[in-house]
């Protein structure tokens, strides 16, 4: 049995929130330029070099990408053999406290969501998703989710009969519904199978893959790349002024589902599809 | 592309009816922010009868929420928020005199309709260009509901921020306009 503090986690989330927060992944830096390159219309160009500006800004003065910093989504990859001395969920809470303080990041967590809404004041509490594995390790996962993009996201129970057709009209109704408000060019996470909300958990966890990794399978490595071929003949472009780049990528994961069943989640991203990662 | 155009405030409308939807402009000047809480507060004064802590004829709000500012900056980040947020609320703030807005995404029907009626123009921001656009603010100072930190109504100096005309002074709507020019959908749509 390994252990690891509370302290530990504490400090490597507030790390995890400040450096998600400030610096764009290299794959998306580099679709940029490709799909600037690519970009038919000259405004989408123009908006599509203004992002590739934007993210040079934001690491050289260590600021975040977009004000929107997030509400901060934890994935935990935790060891069965580690033990936490201490509270794990205060532990991170305490993480993404600090970081969002340290770090100058907006704090846009509400305690209530219907009645008074009353800002937290410390952007916790942090969505936390954890999974048991076989080792002695800890792997954290931040992806500070932010809800222009968040809020244009569906889940929608499919019939089997619905098949691939039912899938491709899905995004393009949702994608299209969705227009300018998620800031353009989007990354879309999709979920297939399992439960409704395994679905969404799904479609999140999609939008943790490198863009430039397609699934294993090949089916759907081909499905991700018809998608987003679709979604580009949409031409909601760039900030939805019209344009041939409407989303960078679409990413796919699966899982087993009900006889009876298609569950599909789509989780909408902006260009800054954030995430940090540590293993402890 | 054409050179943007150059716009500084106060807002006038002449300025509004010059603009075309799909124009490219920088505006240098006093813009003031303000979002979902601040909106919520200003029309629930106007229901009330009381006046608004800031006097909107003739100025552009910007709707933002930025993140906090580091020591010896103005403002964090600052990009645009979703503006179908505010439509509610909207023609109301028309109504006062207020003839731009700075956000992104659609508007509402109702919200062209009164833009079209007091010759507003609706402006895009970048959205997710936060740092590009934080460097063009020059100050922000909170004028009222302090309490709702980010999303405080203050007043902005910006000194050529950068945007794109989307609805103008007669409704046209470059959303719809460059969306059409670029749609390549199959028409019967067989997927």
């Amino acid at each position: 049995m390994r252990v690891i503090t509370a302290q530990m986690v504490t400090k490597a989330v507030a790390e995890l929130a400040i450096k998600a927060n400030y610096y764009l992944p290299e794959d998306v830096k580099t679709a940029l330029t490709h799909m600037h390159n690519q970009e038919q219309s000259p405004l989408g160009q123009e908006i599509i070099n203004q992002l590739i500006e934007n993210a040079a800004i934001a690491a050289q003065n260590d600021v975040p990408i977009c004000q929107d910093t997030g509400m901060a989504v934890i994935f935990l990859e935790l060891g069965q053999e580690v033990h936490i001395d201490g509270d794990l969920q205060t532990a991170i809470n305490n993480g993404v406290a600090t970081g969002y303080s340290e770090g100058y990041l907006r704090k846009s967590v509400v305690a209530e969501p219907l009645f008074n809404r009353k800002n937290t004041g410390n952007n916790t509490p942090a969505i936390i998703h954890t999974e048991i594995v076989p080792g002695d390790k800890l792997k954290i996962t931040l992806a500070p989710k932010g809800f222009g993009s968040e809020n244009m996201s569906a889940v929608k129970m499919l019939k089997p009969s619905d098949g691939v057709a039912g899938v491709k009209k899905f995004i393009l109704d949702t994608v299209l519904a969705a227009g300018a408000n998620p800031c353009p060019p989007i990354i879309v996470g999709m979920g297939i199978g399992g439960t409704m909300e395994k679905a969404a958990l799904l479609a999140k966890k999609a939008l943790l893959r490198p863009i430039d990794r397609h699934n294993a399978n090949p089916d759907y490595a081909k499905l991700e790349e018809e998608l987003l071929t679709l979604v580009n003949l949409t031409g909601v472009g760039p900030q939805g002024l019209g344009g041939t780049t409407t989303a960078l990528a679409v990413n796919i994961e699966y899982y087993p589902t009900h006889i009876a069943g298609l569950p599909v989640a789509i989780n909408v991203n902006c260009h800054a599809t954030r995430h940090a990662e540590t293993l402890i | 592309m054409a050179a943007p155009i150059k716009i500084t405030t106060p807002f006038t409308l002449e300025q509004a009816r010059a603009l075309k939807a799909g124009d490219l402009v920088l505006i240098t000047g006093t813009v003031y922010t303000s979002r979902d809480a601040a909106h919520k507060r200003m029309t629930e004064a106007l229901a009330k009868g009381e006046t608004l802590p800031v006097d909107f004829h003739n100025q552009i709000v910007y709707y933002v929420g930025p993140s906090p500012a580091k020591p010896g900056q103005p403002i964090g980040s600052a990009g645009p928020t979703t503006s179908g947020r505010m439509d509610s609320y909207t023609p109301q703030m028309l109504d006062q005199g207020l003839l731009g807005m700075i956000g992104k995404g659609y508007r509402s029907p109702e919200v062209i309709a009164a833009m079209k009626k007091h010759q507003a123009v609706y402006f895009a921001a970048t959205g997710g260009a936060a740092a590009l656009i934080a460097a063009t603010v020059k100050s922000y100072e909170v004028v009222a509901y302090a309490d709702l930190g980010a999303e405080a109504l203050a007043r902005m100096t910006v000194e050529n921020f950068p945007a794109i005309v989307v609805i103008d002074s007669t409704g046209n709507n470059f959303y719809l306009e460059g969306q059409k020019q670029y749609c390549r959908l199959p028409a019967d749509n067989n997927l």
